[in-house]
């Protein structure tokens, strides 16, 4: 059920490239998120999901072409003025602060929208742990704790577009189905997700869309409709190993 | 005996006075540079010189405007804190993601200029700064004088201190300094102007610098060498704390004041080097600073 006082935003990106220094990472990358999709991007490593997310937070050295949330170009701004959009990342590092507790961690991004955050008691129902280690320090958590941390930190914020760069990496089992839980639930709250999977079979039960990433371009998209046997069989190739 | 003097209660606790005193400009000045560091990575040489406006802030505020000591104490750091702010948007921020050598000669640069200038304009020797109405006199504590004066410049600048330390390691806007300073990049993504926070994170290690040019101007006199005097001394402190160590800059500050007091009582001849023999100590056991993390 997607609630009507927070709209999560449509991205659209099109002839996307990003280069890190030197290095010329995405050659044009064409594809959309619609409100309140799970879309994933898959691919074998360094076909560049994960600058993918970079170049539309903003937080690559140069990007070029075109990146619009609900319409509104944000190729120009800086990632501050992206993040206030109500666009958020948890990055593949997780980057969790380790001179801030854990309740500084949770309380650091500011609100980018007055509606439409969850609260703290909503987010400690999904992520009972993080209640008991709030005076921790970032740096004493374990990886899973980690991980519930990062997501957790994006979803008071009023920001309806999030970007979770493979959130289930390393990850216990039990863990990985607590967080595919909540990917569930904030998508029946009507956020919209555009998730970095390596973990296929993760990704399967949660997302609405596919795209499959490749040397740096968009090779392949499906929904999970149309997941048969030929679609199969194309996604084997493109990323097995 | 190796102290040829008898040492009376008198000197004793003069000398832990003056120490406490500069000990007190060294905290500050040292927290500055460490706020300065932390956060900016920039080695700020112009510091001593920024300390000076400080004072000659504080002398034209009175002798222009007719302004008191009391509104030194705040237009002064806010002044030569937008200053400040306008060498980090205009000439620090070029240098940004460089080797921290870059800036380090920015600022020595400045610092030369801007003792330069002064130095042309009002000669070498320093003008009379009087002390506050309000704060003249002194105590009779029985075992000494304690002009009050002093007394006021020791209490407010461990205020100082205590409330910088504070705000940075135990409210909002610390952790977003926090957080900026470990991360800049993820910072910004969440929607922090991290830039704004460079600047204004610059313009306040700045005003700590000219706040303790002020309180030090009705001690020292108002002098275009007065920074060139301070500075090396409160980088060998920066150096023994730890660089970009908040409290660290602070306890090393005040102790190494009285270090250097008590040193002047027991073996004066030492009293201008002890500071460093004890950095060079310091260096040897333990290269990162006292309280400093060794990267």
């Amino acid at each position: 059920m997607a609630t009507a006082e927070a709209a999560a935003p449509s991205l659209s990106v099109s002839g996307l490239q990003a280069w890190y220094g030197e290095s010329h990472i995405l050659h044009g990358v064409d594809f959309e998120v619609r409100p309140g999709e799970v879309v994933t991007l898959l691919g074998r490593n360094g076909a560049g999901k994960t600058t993918t997310l970079k170049a539309i937070m903003g937080i690559v050295g140069k990007r070029r072409g075109s990146v619009a949330f609900a319409g509104r170009e944000t190729i120009a701004l800086s990632s501050d003025r992206v993040a206030r959009l109500g666009v958020a990342i948890c990055p593949e590092e997780r980057a969790i602060f380790s001179s801030l507790s854990v309740r500084e961690n949770l309380l650091l991004p500011p609100r980018v929208a007055p509606t439409g955050g969850l609260t703290l008691e909503r987010i400690f129902d999904l992520f009972p742990n993080l209640a008991e280690r709030l005076a921790s320090g970032g740096g004493k958590l374990s990886g899973g704790e980690q991980q519930m941390l990062a997501i957790a930190r994006i979803l008071r914020t009023g920001a309806r577009f999030l970007m979770l760069d493979e959130p289930t990496e390393g990850l216990a089992p039990v863990i990985i189905r607590q967080i595919g839980r909540t990917i569930a639930e904030l998508k029946r709250e009507g956020f919209t997700i555009l998730l970095v999977e390596q973990n296929f079979r993760f990704a399967a039960t949660v997302s609405d869309r596919y795209y499959v990433m490749e040397h740096g371009r968009i090779e392949l998209g499906f929904a999970n409709a149309d997941l048969d046997p030929n679609n199969m069989e194309q996604l084997h190739v493109r990323l097995g190993v | 005996m190796f102290f040829g003097h008898a040492i009376t209660a008198q000197q004793l606790f003069g000398q832990l006075l003056i120490g406490l005193i500069n000990g007190s400009f060294y905290a500050l000045l040292s927290l500055g540079l460490a706020v300065i560091f932390g956060m900016l990575n920039v080695v700020n040489f112009a510091h001593g010189a920024l300390y000076m406006m400080g004072a000659f802030v504080a002398y034209f505020l009175l002798h222009e405007f007719g302004l008191n000591y009391w509104w030194a104490l705040i237009g002064a750091p806010l002044i030569v804190g937008a200053f400040g702010a306008l060498i980090e948007r205009t000439l620090l921020v070029r240098l940004r993601g460089l080797d921290p050598l870059y800036s380090l000669l920015l600022t020595f640069g400045l610092a030369l200029m801007i003792q330069g200038l002064f130095q042309n304009e009002f000669g070498a020797s320093g003008m009379p700064y009087a002390i506050p109405p309000q704060l003249a006199g002194a105590h009779n504590l029985g075992f000494m004088f304690l002009p009050n004066y002093r007394a006021w410049v020791i209490g407010f600048s461990a205020f100082v201190c205590f409330a910088t330390w504070f705000v940075i390691e135990k409210t909002r806007i610390g952790a977003y300094l926090r957080a900026a300073t470990e991360n800049p990049t993820m910072t910004r993504a969440f929607g922090l102007n991290v830039p704004r926070m460079i600047t204004l994170t610059y313009g306040f290690g700045v005003g700590l610098a000219a706040l303790a040019g002020v309180l030090a101007a009705p001690i020292n006199q108002v002098r275009p060498g007065m920074g060139v005097d301070i500075i090396a001394v409160v980088f060998a402190v920066v150096v023994i704390g730890g660089m970009g160590s908040i409290l660290g800059s602070i306890i090393t500050g005040f102790t190494l004041g009285v270090v250097e007091g008590l040193t002047k009582v027991f073996y004066p001849e030492a009293s201008n080097t002890v500071v460093f023999v004890i950095m060079a100590v310091v260096l040897l056991i333990k290269p990162a600073g006292l309280f400093g993390k060794v990267a």
